[in-house]
């Protein structure tokens, strides 16, 4: 008996240890939230969180999820232990992404019927400022050096360089048509954006503010039209980025330092963000049509599993 | 050597005037001015079949209007302005008057909002040949093939890719079987050639086939009639009905002898764009233009818009207003247009038809969008929709 216990008790230990995460989803078309244990493969949970929920983050302090409920033209503030709503910030009409700075106290949103980007200050719950950009404004991200806030802008097919401190242009990069994501490596030195219509992701300069390299991605058995990029993610040391590409329901693996292509893995239909583990040996993909999450083990590059979650899975965050 | 300091700052200063000076002039030296007209000619208003849908006056120039908004957002990024002029001639106009007067040796970049008979009497003019047409308004296959011209491009579907829009889907739902119901006018025979057209590219049947020559009025005929009209010797799956200018589409349904669905031109319908679409960024287009026009975008203010976001595209991708560059590039594998339809947008170089997915709607939802998941095509499935580069009858527009 004794010896049993001590066998549960080192199992516990070590579900528990290995156990360490939670994958968040939002279901576009399910007006939820759904919450996963990627480690069991488990759906836990789904619940109800506003309407056409869309891009999701987690606080810095992993202690509040901040939801893009669309069509509430806010975004919602949820606990992420009892996963109640614990107030809302204005984020101008119609968010759909959304960026936190590093600090975790500012955050940037995109409001794509009004060509804007609204800055807002969390602890005050208030918009600080509402900057112009092109038509239809999408991927966001902020610097991890806080220096630049880039904004991709689908109509006008432009990446606009916002100066944080200031909130104001100061740069203007043309990019290929409908550039959906926008992604800084970690020592802020390149922007990676992907084109949904040219089947392309750019790797800037952001000294230089330049394209130093394009890649067209090709699938064998995919016509070209079905590539379509959207998600992007690179590992914290620059080794490897992932693109999500879309309707061609897979994911690209690219290393991050010769810009090749190593391999493109199939995951579910209409893959469309990415986010890594905490430890980044893992990467959860949200497959909108499929209605079904992919997990990605990294170092063996092998889609590992699928767990449905529920209708139209849009956006993704990881609690360590 | 206080006097070889101050040479020295004012040789410096000099430098410094000279390098400013250089990029003022690079700056202006980019800034490029590209003037498009628009050409359109008032229309009459069609007989209606009811009240419900008022007539329209102004469709397409406001999606010009949209995609010049557009355009220019881009451009003042990168030193480019475009300029919409809008020309419509009244009912009792002419119309190749007017395009001397007002378009010839001024404008090279002109969308034409024409019928089809207009838009080759325009093409054909010698200054047009100087010129890049966009047509928006014609579905006509006769343009797309034998009567093309190399300096029209053509936005919205065809008949042809209409039909086999509505073919994919219902041998996708294997509803093989269909009965033609044909209108008088002419162009109500051309869709039900394109729709027989489609029937035997896919292998479907159309086992009756009927021509509509009875009375409008639906108040005294269209109960009694359509049930004896809708009798046919072999049962069938669908009716498909051919009637473009909606005289009678509208009375069919629910009316039929046998509970059958009705496509076409009414009931479930092709169409370029919809106001049921939503998908792919389009609610965000749908509320820009609603917002701009007080009401729904309809297909020939799509093809507008198209036609104005290919021209800020080409314009801006080359950094030129050189026709040929331009028309070059938009014929190029390169040229990517985003249409919300979730395939980039290009130009067929035989027949200057822009590829694009086709919308499968009935009345208040989105059915499907062709091309349907199965049809498979070695470059891209959109080549699934209408001719073909082996069927065509168009020696091509790239020159």
């Amino acid at each position: 008996m004794k010896n049993n216990y001590l066998v549960f008790f080192l199992m516990w230990v070590l579900v528990a240890s290995v156990q360490a995460e939670t994958v968040f989803v939002t279901l576009e078309k399910d007006n939820a939230l759904a919450v996963i244990d990627p480690i069991a493969g488990k759906l836990l949970k789904t619940v109800a969180v506003g309407q056409r929920p869309r891009g999701i983050a987690i606080s810095p302090d992993n202690k509040f999820l901040y939801v893009a409920t669309s069509d509430e033209n806010v975004i919602k503030i949820i606990d992420v232990e009892t996963l109640k709503e614990v107030g809302y910030l204005p984020s101008g009409e119609d968010p759909e992404t959304f960026a936190l700075n590093p600090a975790g106290d500012k955050l940037y949103a995109s409001n794509e019927d009004d060509s804007l980007v609204t800055v807002i200050d969390i602890a005050k719950k208030k918009i600080v400022k509402q900057i112009k950009v092109g038509v239809e404004p999408e991927g966001i991200a902020d610097s991890p050096d806080s220096k630049w806030l880039v904004s991709a802008s689908e109509t006008t097919n432009m990446v606009h360089w916002i100066d944080t401190k200031t909130n104001v242009i100061t740069e203007n990069i043309l990019v290929d048509p409908r550039p959906r994501a926008v992604r800084f490596t970690a020592n802020s030195q390149q922007l990676w954006v992907t084109s949904e219509m040219a089947g392309t992701l750019m790797i800037l300069d952001v000294n230089a503010k330049q394209i130093i390299k394009t890649i067209k991605f090709q699938v064998s058995g995919v016509t070209a039209d079905k590539i379509q990029p959207v998600g992007v993610v690179i590992d914290k040391d620059s080794n490897r980025g992932y693109v999500a590409l879309g309707p061609a329901n897979r994911v690209a693996v690219i290393n991050a330092k010769t810009f090749e292509v190593e391999k493109v893995l199939l995951v579910g239909q209409r893959v469309w963000n990415l986010a890594f583990s905490p430890d980044q040996k893992r990467l959860y993909t949200t497959n909108g049509i499929s209605n079904d999450i992919s997990i990605i083990d990294l170092d063996s590059q092998v889609v590992t599993k699928s767990i449905g979650v529920g209708n139209y899975p849009w956006g993704v965050a990881v609690k360590p | 050597m206080p006097s070889i300091n101050l040479l020295a700052k004012t040789i410096v200063n000099i430098l410094l005037i000279i390098l400013l000076a250089n990029l003022e002039l690079a700056y202006a030296k980019t800034n490029q001015i590209i003037d498009i007209a628009y050409l359109t000619q008032e229309q009459v208003a069609p007989l209606s079949l009811s009240n419900l849908d008022p007539f329209i006056k102004n469709k397409g120039v406001l999606g010009a209007e949209l995609g010049i908004d557009d355009d220019n957002t881009t451009g003042k990024f990168v030193g480019q302005q475009f300029n919409l002029k809008k020309i419509i001639v009244p009912m009792d106009g002419n119309v190749i008057a007017t395009f001397d007067k007002e378009i010839s040796k001024k404008f090279q970049y002109v969308v034409i909002n024409l019928s089809a008979t207009q838009v080759n009497q325009v093409a054909d003019l010698p200054e047009a040949k100087k010129m890049l047409l966009f047509d928006v308004g014609t579905i006509d296959d006769a343009l797309r093939n034998e009567q093309c011209r190399g300096n029209v491009l053509h936005f919205l579907p065809s008949r042809a890719m209409r039909a086999d829009a509505l073919a994919q889907y219902l041998m996708k739902k294997r509803w093989v079987k269909w009965f033609l119901v044909v209108g008088t006018n002419q162009e109500d025979l051309l869709f039900s050639n394109a729709i027989k057209r489609s029937a035997k590219r896919f292998g479907l049947q159309i086992v009756a086939e009927k021509t509509w020559d009875h009375t409008y009025d639906a108040r005294r005929t269209a109960q009694s009639d359509v049930a004896v009209f809708t009798q046919t010797e072999d049962d069938y799956d669908v009716l498909v009905v051919a009637d473009e200018s909606g005289q009678f589409g509208e009375y069919l349904d629910y009316r039929t002898w046998n509970p059958r669905p009705v496509i076409g031109t009414q009931g479930l319908v092709a169409a370029a764009w919809h106001k049921t679409h939503e998908q792919w960024g389009a609610i965000q287009i749908q509320n820009r233009f609603k917002e701009k026009a007080h009401r729904w975008m309809e297909e020939q203010d799509y093809a507008a818009y198209l036609a104005l976001r290919a021209i800020g595209e080409a314009t801006t991708r080359t950094r030129s207003s050189d026709l040929s560059t331009v028309k070059d590039y938009m014929l190029s594998d390169s040229f990517a247009l985003q249409g919300y339809k979730g395939s980039p947008l290009s130009f067929r170089s035989w027949d200057g038809q822009l590829r694009q997915p086709v919308l499968l709607a009935a009345p208040r939802s989105l059915v499907a969008v062709a091309p349907i998941e199965g049809f498979l095509h070695p470059k891209t499935e959109l080549d699934t929709l209408g001719y073909d580069l082996p069927e065509s009858l168009c020696k091509g527009v790239k020159q």
